[in-house]
């Protein structure tokens, strides 16, 4: 099971959950999973969010394996000058 | 945990060749002679003039907008107004990696219901001469209806502020909230518990600040030419930081197909974000492809300034806590930042990087994205970064001050390091900052005597760089040189870079390797070079690209020498079988080059890939000021940049990253500002009364090349464009208090507020 | 309206052209000669990214009327390079990787160059003033200064 932590803005959009474990192979099921249950947040989770898996940062990055027991953050998207 | 050593080890290749060395970059020769064709610089037979109109007020409805006049003149070949683009839906759609709202975007590039700020367009021609344009129009009719406006970000959160628009409810707020407001957005991160942290505190330090709008002020200002066929295929030369992006913009707003528009990068004169967006494009490719002739479009400085990529006015409040030893217990901070006419100030960054280079258990960042009546901003260097870091590192020195501890102290006590949990969630992996804060400490620099009026201050910055979509092809000639094709355009040496790394891969000499940055129909999609990702993602493709090379020239040798593949290897320049007695000869890359036509055809090397692994690249800078109690001018007088690069595959161009970030932090420091008046119109849209600094005003800065290597990458690198704007906002206003005794809350400290400063004396300014 | 017929030496070369009472000097060598090379960053003087020297003296070709240098000697970035042999100054940038974009690069060599003509032992604060007229928004100026006074050593050295 992965450990979903999820930012304040994101969290009112997911009753409040600041934390969520999930079982998730990939980040696209990790997001899949997450839209399914909280339909709130599945809007901005296909407007594109970045996604830390134990403190490396990918961003559109679907394929990208989430081990079992990782600690998972996301993030707004980061752009640059 | 590993450590930094040992990170070190891991990550540092011995024995480089290429990669850490300074040869002359490829494209230098064609800039150094005037060669180098930039925005400005292409001509087409029968090529039109295209010039717009833009609103002289900051906030009006357009009643009607009547072109016939102007359509009427001798020379006119086509008028473009708000009806040549199609409205598009409000939404936040990806759009090559960055999120894209194309209803406001259609209407930054055409005003439609409104002209939301001075200098937004709102009609275009094109021309036989530049003449007919500029009198075309003056023959167009607009009917407008001023409105009210607001400038200011605090004034524009008043709930009886002039509303930009009408249907705009603040989102992050739950519920949200019924009225519509300027307020686009508020944001927020916790970490730990804040409030806690402050009654641990012996001493709180709570700050205001206010940070002036600036432009990012490249010396070449937009410019492009279209030309658009009968069968509307569309060609595009353009000065982008990514012409990939350009051309999904434009493809959007004008309705093409993407593969029938095609997008060459131009040398690119300056852009730090700037030219990360679209303006003049989608409407010069509109008036061509009315007209049927090549359409080109340069902007003047005034409209550079009036219309083009601002970045935000900030108002920014702080407070820290911290014990009597110098530990900082908790952090918190307020952030407003002016979006410009449309949402999207870079809010989101600027809240995650504001308390970045501190290891804090306790801290809560709110953020607010601000509409106001000027150009919607574009991105700036460490978009969002140095207005709140700013305001931190001023009260972490006013801590250190008030505590008799030596600011740098009192950073490396609190300093984030590998492991250090962001407020924005995840853990640091290596980073350089206690690296660079021992460079500072041990610095010369650092303890050099001062002279009376002067003063030396410090701060730190981070930033986080990005990755992306990058594609990368290596063409080898039958004579043994190579072409490596990129799609990141070069605005600071990149090719060299790039070139150094295929070189190294490759084993052959620099020399030998030619680049070019490929059109958009040659090379598949490439994000923008910006974020500091061309060096790190670029590199990576062309690390991958060269590395499907070798394993051809590979298997080529091992036919030839009718071996088992696996028994090849590449080493020095040449394909080499394990060590036995009868082990053939060598081939080198140009032996397998010459024969690669009877070997199975061409060898190229090719790579696209999502480049992931970014690392952060932190900073410390430490700068002297002298103060004229005269005349409130205040002088850099001494400058040392550290920061680490991870890796610097061509020093110089890391440290003239290093500088030129620097300067452009001293200007935002002590000069730079938009003016406005009370009616809502810039007062100062020019080089002369916008002031950036010039060769007089600053000194020789020295740069510290700190490499803490990036594991991520083959090289170890992390993007090191951003993070040096940063620092110098505090460190100057630093090295000013430690000058006068004052502490400066508004940025920039230009010499009349200084004076006023001074003449009211010590205190808050 | 009536174009003017100019004769004028531009990089030891006689030209003629045609041009417009009110276009610049740098309309005309960019748009009717074809020499980019000078680069317009503001059109008011500011910038110094025009800079071509008329008569060995430094001036900003966009304040400058095309019809002004009937009869008179032009010397742009395009006649900077001997034949094949870069100027000392064009080939210290290089090395000292005194441009990063480069479209402030013609400027700066025209203008250094014209530094060094009238002073060609100049202090760091020399070439800092001289060239406070031309602006460089990439490199912060510190490899641009240490160029020029490298350049100014070899052509003393000569
Ligand atoms: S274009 Fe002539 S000085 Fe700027
Ligand atoms: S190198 Fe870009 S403006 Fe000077």
């Amino acid at each position: 099971m992965a450990r979903v932590v999820l930012t304040p803005n994101l969290s009112q959009l997911a009753g409040g959950e600041t934390e969520v474990e999930l079982t998730a192979s990939t980040i696209r099921q990790l997001l899949r999973e997450l839209g399914d249950r909280y339909p709130e947040l599945k809007p901005h989770l296909d407007e594109g969010v970045a996604v830390a898996i134990d403190g490396q940062i990918y961003q559109d990055a679907w394929l990208e394996p989430v081990p079992p027991e990782s600690e998972v953050h996301l993030l707004p998207q980061i752009a640059g000058g | 945990m590993a450590t930094t050593e040992e990170t070190r080890a891991r990550a540092v290749r011995p024995n480089l060749t290429w990669v850490g060395t300074r040869p002359v970059r490829p494209d230098g020769v064609d800039k150094v002679t005037g060669r180098a064709k930039f925005g400005a610089d292409l001509q087409l037979p029968g090529m039109l003039v295209g010039r717009m109109l833009r609103s002289p007020y900051p906030h009006a409805r357009i009643r009607s907008i009547d072109t016939s006049k102007a359509e009427g003149l001798k020379g006119v070949k086509a008028a473009v107004t708000r009806d040549d683009f199609e409205d598009l839906p409000s939404e936040f759609v990806p759009a090559g990696e960055m999120l894209v709202n194309y209803r406001d975007m259609v209407r930054n590039v055409m005003a439609r219901e409104k002209a939301l700020y001075e200098g937004h367009a709102v009609a275009a021609v094109a021309a036989t001469s530049a003449a007919v344009a500029r009198q075309a129009l003056s023959l167009i009719e607009v009917d407008y209806e001023p409105l009210p406006h607001v400038i200011d970000v605090l004034e524009a959160m008043e709930p009886d502020a002039p509303l930009l628009h009408e249907d705009l409810v603040t989102a992050g707020v739950e519920p949200p909230p019924e009225a519509p407001s300027n307020i686009a957005k508020r944001l927020s991160f916790t970490l730990g518990d804040s409030e806690a942290g402050l009654e641990e505190a012996d001493l709180v330090v709570e700050r205001e600040f206010t940070t002036r709008p600036v432009h990012q002020a490249y010396i070449e200002p937009h410019a492009c030419v279209a030309n658009v066929s009968e069968d509307d295929y569309a060609e595009l030369w353009c000065t982008t930081q990514g012409h990939y992006v350009v051309r999904a913009f434009c493809a959007k707003l004008l309705g093409l197909d993407i593969s029938k528009l095609r997008v060459t990068a131009s040398e690119i004169g300056g852009g730090f974000g700037g030219k990360t967006v679209v303006y003049l494009e989608p409407v010069a490719l509109a008036l061509a492809r009315k007209a049927r002739r090549p359409v080109k479009m340069v902007m003047s400085r005034e409209e550079v300034f009036l219309a083009s990529g601002p970045a935000p006015g900030t108002h920014v409040w702080v407070k820290m806590g911290a014990t009597r030893d110098g530990r900082i217990t908790a952090a918190e901070a307020v952030l407003k930042y002016q979006a410009g006419a449309f949402q999207g100030s870079p809010i989101t960054p600027g809240a995650m990087c504001a308390f970045a280079p501190y290891a804090l258990e306790n801290v809560k960042v709110t953020g607010y994205d601000v509409v106001t009546n000027r150009p919607k901003v574009a991105s700036y260097r460490a978009p969002g970064g140095p207005m709140s870091e700013y305001a931190v590192e001023c009260v972490v020195d006013e801590i250190a001050k008030t505590l008799a501890i030596d600011p740098v102290e009192l950073r490396l006590k609190n300093a984030a390091r590998e492991g250090t949990r962001t407020v924005y969630g995840p853990k640091f992996g290596p980073i350089g900052l206690i690296e660079t804060l021992e460079q500072a400490e041990h610095h010369d620099h650092y303890r050099a005597p001062l002279a009376p009026n002067q003063g030396r201050g410090v701060a730190c910055g981070f930033w986080f760089n990005i990755g992306g979509e990058s594609c990368a092809s290596l063409h080898v000639n039958d004579d043994g040189t190579v072409t490596l094709t990129v799609g990141t355009p070069d605005i600071g040496g990149s090719r060299a870079s790039l070139c150094l790394m295929a070189a190294e891969e490759l084993g052959i000499d620099f020399e030998k390797v030619q680049p070019i940055v490929a059109d958009t129909s040659s090379l598949g999609f490439t994000f923008l070079t910006a974020g500091s990702r061309s060096t790190f993602a670029s590199g990576l493709a062309v690390i991958e690209a060269t590395r499907d090379a070798v394993r051809q020239l590979c298997r080529r040798a091992a036919q030839i020498w009718e071996l088992p593949e696996e028994s090849v290897r590449w080493q020095d320049g040449c394909a080499r079988s394990e060590e036995s007695e009868d082990a053939p000869e060598p081939l080198s890359l140009a032996e397998l080059a010459t024969v690669a036509g009877k070997t199975g055809g061409p060898i190229v090397g090719h790579a696209q890939l999502n480049a992931q692994g970014v690392a952060p690249s932190f900073g410390t800078h430490i700068v002297d000021v002298e103060v004229d109690r005269e005349t409130g001018l205040v002088t850099v007088v001494r400058y040392t940049a550290i920061q680490d690069a991870g890796k610097a595959i061509h020093p110089s161009y890391v440290e003239g990253q290093y500088q030129g970030g620097a300067v452009q932090g001293i200007g935002w420091a002590l000069n730079e500002e938009y003016i406005y008046g009370e009616d809502g119109r810039v007062e100062n849209p020019s080089f002369l009364d916008y002031r950036i600094p010039v060769a007089s005003d600053v000194p020789m800065i020295e740069t510290v090349l700190v490499e803490v290597p990036n594991p991520r990458h083959p090289y170890g690198v992390r993007g090191v464009g951003e993070t040096p704007i940063i620092p110098p906002l505090a460190a100057i206003a630093n090295a000013v208090e430690s000058a006068l005794g004052i502490r400066f809350s508004e940025l920039p400290m230009s010499p009349p507020r200084v004076l006023a400063a001074i003449h009211e004396g010590a205190g808050t300014a | 309206m009536t174009r003017l017929h100019v004769s004028a030496t531009i990089n030891g070369d006689p030209v003629e052209f045609l041009c417009e009472p009110e276009q610049t000097l740098l309309d005309v060598l960019r748009d009717e000669l074809q020499l980019t090379g000078s680069k317009e960053g503001c059109s008011s003087g500011d910038c110094g990214a025009c800079s071509v020297t008329l008569d060995k003296r430094l001036v900003c070709a966009c304040l400058v009327l095309g019809a002004e240098v009937e009869g008179h000697s032009v010397e742009t970035i395009e006649g900077m390079a001997k034949g094949n042999k870069l100027h000392p100054l064009q080939q210290r940038f290089l090395e000292h990787a005194a441009l990063q974009c480069g479209v402030c690069t013609p400027g700066f060599l025209v203008a250094a160059r014209a530094l060094l003509e009238t002073n060609p032992d100049p202090t760091e604060r020399d070439v800092r003033y001289w060239l406070a007229g031309n602006l460089c928004r990439c490199t912060g100026y510190d490899k641009i200064v240490r160029a020029v006074l490298e350049a100014a050593s070899d052509i003393r050295a000569r």
